[in-house]
């Protein structure tokens, strides 16, 4: 018999005890299902983790440009009430879940940063490669009242993650975050990050009202595609939409948040013939999971049959858009009903358009093995979606996977 | 029959939780309101550590004669093992699923004999 040692009484975790928290050990399990299934000859790329950022905007404050928005933002720093855009959430559930009160008290090995420390740990516990982390509050700002602190924060934060975090570890990768309303700081973005180690892509957070199709994104999406570098939009949800204020309860809006704006601007990113205009620029949809695709597909093609004429750039259906033309992460992997899935994987293409992802640390995290043990899809589609596709989407990505396969 | 020890009674009074590798099984053995009870540590969902996870009593809703909310609270009959990982729920009594019916944890017999905590398992 096996009598866990003092620092790992499990009673003392449940009742709430933070100090010595450490990820490995809270995801135990999950490294048991990666040795049980072999992870070590699979490649395995997680396209969506997160932080919290806002566990270090002491480090990140610093690199806000505008002197004023850096004073407003200096004075409160453990508070980012002042200049977050902030709601009701329930994302812990209530305390149910242990490592959110763990995690910011997990502490860092060495010198290195405690990001670095917890990144590897999550990592080699899940049996992940490779994983691109995205922040958690910031991915509100799109709703921002104002837009000057989306720009300044994007840029505060991808330096901060770029200097000082990024090149501890070339596991972790960024999709720079882009300020969407502001086009030229959007630029300005790309070029400033988009050779800098670590960045494999470019993310716009969906939640908000901006029409993807607008002209103004043109020279963007150009750009974007000349370099054949993705761009993803990372879901989120709204508390404050006026849609949900009937709603009360954080599953009611978090189930239909993250696919609202994700629906919206893939219907406009498609009618509008955006992957004509631009058919080499990958697009990723981030963190919807994949029920909403086959509803789209129907809804689209239904009604485009009969209106075509306001779609003029389109050369097939919708639907086709939407299984060959943009890509999607996998989690969560709504697997309720395995005949639903299996005919949702066929329609949109997921062997070679789905790309795996984990959202670790967040309440509705998927392991590997969501995908590694569904019965219906063979060996080779494993091996895709967990990680294969994912070079494709990564050009830089791929090169670097390649190189190390060269070099032994 | 075989039975494994765990660990003295009053251990599991204080609170500790344990694990035994039985068979190849990872068992949780703990104690709550003077009961001791032994599960698989094994989410049903995603393979979590269900055995660490909280102990809190089932929410529930108490509607007036005209099915109105009046509010919510905690039973005080009916606890829940939670998984610390996604928050899957579990009678604590029985281990089964609160949102899935007819999912259940495997639960294991735990026999006390002079002060000392067994999981007992028969072929």
């Amino acid at each position: 018999m096996e009598h866990l040692g003092e620092t790992n009484l499990v009673r003392e975790m449940a009742v709430g005890k933070r100090e010595g928290f450490n990820s490995r050990e809270h995801l135990r399990n999950a490294q048991l299902q990666a040795e049980a299934r072999g992870y070590e000859d699979v490649l395995i790329v997680d396209v969506d983790a997160h932080h919290y950022e806002n566990q270090y905007f002491g480090e990140i404050f610093k690199y806000i440009e505008d002197p004023v928005l850096r004073h407003l933002a200096l004075q409160r720093e453990g508070n980012p009430a002042n200049i977050l855009f902030t709601a009701p959430n329930n994302q812990f559930n209530a305390g149910r879940l242990l490592r959110y009160g763990g995690i910011p008290h997990e502490a860092a090995e060495g010198k290195e940063h405690p990001e670095t420390t917890r990144s590897r740990r999550q990592r080699e516990a899940i049996g992940i490669n490779y994983q691109v982390v995205f922040p958690t509050p910031m991915l509100a700002l799109g709703m921002h009242p104002d837009p000057q602190i989306e720009t300044a924060l994007a840029w505060a934060y991808t330096r901060w993650w770029t200097e000082e975090v990024l090149p501890q570890d070339n596991s972790v990768k960024s999709m720079v975050y882009l300020p969407f309303f502001d086009v030229d700081a959007s630029i300005r973005m790309v070029e400033t990050f988009g050779e800098m180690p670590g960045v494999i892509g470019f993310m716009v957070t969906s939640t908000r009202y901006a029409a993807v199709h607008d002209n103004k994104y043109m020279r963007l999406y150009a750009m974007l595609e000349e370099r054949g570098m993705p761009l993803g939009f990372h879901a989120a949800f709204n508390q404050q939409e006026r849609l949900f204020e009937g709603m009360n309860r954080f599953i009611s809006v978090h189930s239909l948040g993250f696919v609202l704006n994700t629906l919206i601007h893939a219907t406009n990113m498609i009618i509008n013939g955006i992957p004509e205009r631009f058919p080499n620029l990958k697009l990723l949809f981030i963190e919807s999971g994949l029920a909403w695709i086959p509803f789209l597909m129907q809804r689209l093609d239904n009604e485009y049959l009969m209106r075509s004429n306001e779609a003029p750039l389109l050369k097939k259906l919708p639907s086709q858009y939407l299984a060959e033309n943009f890509y999607y992460s996998s989690q969560p992997l709504e697997s309720g009903n395995m005949e639903a899935l299996e005919l949702t994987m066929k329609m949109i293409n997921a062997k070679s358009q789905l790309l795996y992802s984990s959202d670790y640390p967040h309440w509705d995290f998927d392991l590997p093995s969501v995908i590694w043990d569904l019965p219906f899809l063979d060996n080779q589609s494993k091996r895709n979606i967990l990680g294969l596709n994912s070079l494709e989407v990564f050009p830089k990505l791929k090169a670097e996977v390649l190189g190390k396969m060269k070099n032994g | 029959m075989a039975d494994t020890f765990i660990a003295k009674a009053e251990a599991l009074e204080t609170g500790q939780r344990f694990l035994a590798s039985i068979s190849g099984t990872e068992v949780v053995v703990f104690g709550h309101k003077g009961r001791v009870f032994a599960y698989e540590n094994r989410c049903l969902h995603q393979g979590g550590p269900v055995g660490e996870g909280m102990i809190l009593g089932r929410v529930v809703a108490v509607l007036d004669a005209e099915k109105r909310l009046l509010r919510e609270e905690f039973s005080e009959t009916e606890d829940q093992l939670i998984c610390p990982w996604h928050g899957w729920a579990y009678s604590l009594e029985t281990g089964d699923c609160a949102g899935l019916r007819g999912a259940r944890l495997r639960k294991f017999e735990v026999v006390t004999e002079k002060g000392d905590v067994y999981v007992r398992t028969r072929d």
